[in-house]
């Protein structure tokens, strides 16, 4: 073939293999990396969904390794999630601490009494202010905070029992055994 | 039987955007009002250069979705409260990163932003004038550079006519 029409050949092949590798992470889009990595977590204190009285104080994260999850009754994909949560904290032994985000009172109570609580608390962030401290933009969303108290991962999205065994539970391991780790997507 | 399935399928999908429109409950909130024309004028600039999270090709203000209504009153709270643009998008970014300016800074995570289009530009001038000089010189040497065989031929043809 004549060299003046593969140059513009050679051009619209590399297009499509640039077009192609943007569908295909185009799945991946929503993924927004966090600045909050690295970062301590937000400071608040919020009443707990179990019982108002109570209170979760951000200062409660510090000393161990956790998992924070955000979670709302009309949330449709955190009903799968919520069974790996239950298995995580029983089977796996995760503290979880739970954000009830912009959720009712009742039907966030009724959903633990129902689908059982992995939570060993919740806090009630019923007009969704705490969220955007935490740069929440799509719920279910879970991170990962170290013994100071930072923030070490983000996940966003459902978390399935594959993500908790081949991203989660290495991550918290390593953070527990004080190793400098970087958390990441395998 | 297969057909079956295709518009079970077909059902399926059309209630998809039922499910994904599921969003916190409530009542509708009341519209943000302002007072002072300055601070209305500062959350309108602002709200058009913030990006909405939720559905990432639009802004604050073109977007409806729940947390786009959260974070237009956030950011009408903090103006009210005499916070400057800057502070308002110092806020924004501490928590959604870059990504949700419109209008990102230069720095080393986006100069290829910034650059890649200058950098194209300037490839795509220099082919040209690249194409432009060899054309030139293609017709130049189509003249000028005769054999002596022929340029004798071309003193033919012309004594001749």
């Amino acid at each position: 073939m004549k060299k003046q029409f593969m140059t513009p050949l050679i051009i619209f092949g590399l297009l499509v293999v640039l077009l192609v590798v943007g569908l295909i992470k185009a799945k991946y889009v929503r993924d927004v990396p966090s600045p909050l990595i690295g970062k301590p977590t937000p400071v608040f204190n919020m009443p707990v969904v179990e019982d108002l009285q109570k209170s979760f104080n951000s200062e409660e994260l510090k000393g161990q390794v956790s998992l924070v999850n955000i979670w709302a009754s009309w949330c449709v994909s955190c009903r799968a999630e919520h069974q790996v949560l239950n298995y995580a904290a029983q089977k796996k032994g995760l503290k979880i601490y739970g954000i009830n985000y912009k959720d009712e009172l009742l039907d966030a109570r009724q959903w633990l009494a129902s689908r059982g609580n992995p939570y060993v608390k919740s806090a009630f962030d019923k007009d969704g202010l705490l969220g955007i401290d935490w740069g929440v933009y799509g719920v279910p969303e879970t991170f990962i905070i170290d013994q100071q108290g930072r923030i070490r991962y983000k996940f966003t999205g459902p978390v399935s029992v594959n993500d908790l065994e081949k991203i989660i539970i290495p991550c918290v391991d390593s953070l527990k055994a004080g190793k400098e780790v970087h958390c990441e997507k395998p | 039987m297969k057909n079956h399935k295709h518009f079970l399928l077909l059902l399926l999908f059309c209630l998809l955007p039922v499910l994904a429109i599921a969003g916190p409950k409530g009542a509708p909130k009341p519209p943000i009002v302002f007072e002072d024309p300055q601070v209305e004028q500062d959350y309108q600039e602002l709200a058009e250069e913030l990006r909405c999270l939720v559905c990432q090709n639009q802004n604050l203000i073109d977007s409806n979705a729940d947390l786009a209504d959260d974070l237009r009153r956030e950011v009408a709270k903090m103006l009210k409260q005499g916070k400057n643009k800057e502070q308002v998008t110092e806020f924004m970014v501490n928590r959604y990163g870059d990504f949700v300016l419109y209008n990102p800074p230069v720095k080393s995570t986006t100069w290829l932003l910034w650059g890649g289009p200058f950098v194209l530009m300037f490839v795509g001038v220099f082919v040209l004038l690249k194409k432009i000089r060899a054309n030139k010189q293609e017709s130049q040497t189509d003249s000028a550079d005769l054999s002596d065989e022929e340029k004798q031929k071309l003193q033919d043809i012309l004594k001749n006519q």
